[in-house]
């Protein structure tokens, strides 16, 4: 299936989850078409749909002073944080056109990174039960998706940069005592963005094609 | 009236958890309509009303679990 992929670079939560429900719209009444954003965000905690308010760590308040803004939204999955140094990928796919198998599409975009960070040497891994990619204990990507009318969107978030680690402090990822790395923690050495973010669109590529 | 059951959403679900209801025991309801929001894995999936009428009973709330095939609601039509 084609896709066409639009970059929003860095871009508050609230709008990019706007642009995914318009795409959403479009995408569901027109076959023909898919997209794929790629993009950044500004610091923000989001809460799945059976979230438990008390795995974010801190209060509203210090929140508002660390300049966090927070989301409960209708994505599976607990808490967790975006920040800039993340490269976040919103698939809005139809999957009527691919499979209707919400597993295998889980699977599909763990592929699409596991791919990806081979390209960076880096060996990472399912986990059995536990949707995302792996580097050893730690996770480097959270994957969580709604599908309505079989047509996806939220996505994928993978943490490329060091920096971006010090904030999952304040939550408990996923709900669980879970280390989180990044590719430059991994690699011991600054990844430029734009380096993953086209290596990622290959990826996409290749696994959904 | 139509029983409202949960459909196959992929290979190897056997469950889901009911994550969120729109609309709640003596609603009106339109085809089409999102009508519950069931969640697996990491994935939250919705499921539309079949038909038009009115939700007359609901099976299983928010937070629980229901197995494939299984009925969630039933709506009378109009």
């Amino acid at each position: 299936m084609r896709f066409a992929i639009s970059d929003l670079g860095l871009i508050d939560f609230g709008k990019a989850w706007y642009i995914q429900r318009e795409a959403h719209r479009e995408v569901r009444d027109n076959s023909s078409l898919n997209r794929l954003f790629f993009c950044r965000h500004y610091p923000v905690i989001t809460l799945g749909r059976l979230a438990r308010q008390d795995n974010i760590l801190i209060t509203e308040e210090q929140l508002k002073e660390k300049g966090i803004s927070c989301y409960r939204i209708e994505r599976a999955g607990d808490v967790t944080y975006h920040g800039p140094g993340q490269l976040t990928a919103y698939p809005v796919f139809n999957l009527n056109y691919f499979k209707k198998d919400i597993r295998w599409f889980l699977r599909q975009l763990e592929e699409v990174v596991i791919r990806l960070l081979s390209d960076f040497k880096i060996i990472a891994a399912r986990k059995p039960g536990l949707t995302g990619v792996w580097v050893g204990e730690d996770k480097i990507t959270s994957i969580g998706i709604t599908v309505k009318n079989w047509v996806t969107y939220h996505g994928i978030s993978t943490v490329v940069k060091k920096a971006d680690l010090d904030n999952f402090g304040l939550i408990r990822p996923c709900g669980m005592d879970i280390g989180i790395t990044s590719l430059e923690t991994v690699l011991a050495k600054d990844i430029a963005m734009e380096e993953v973010k086209e290596k990622l669109a290959v990826k996409f590529r290749q696994v959904f094609n | 009236m139509t029983r409202v059951a949960l459909p196959e959403l992929g290979e190897g679900i056997k469950s889901a958890i009911v994550s969120y209801w729109y609309f709640k025991e003596g609603d009106k309801v339109t085809e089409k309509d999102d009508l519950v929001e069931l969640a697996t894995d990491k994935a939250t999936f919705n499921l539309p009303s079949p038909c038009s009428g009115t939700l007359v009973e609901i099976f299983y709330r928010e937070g629980d679990t229901v197995n494939i095939g299984e009925a969630l609601a039933n709506i009378e039509e109009s």
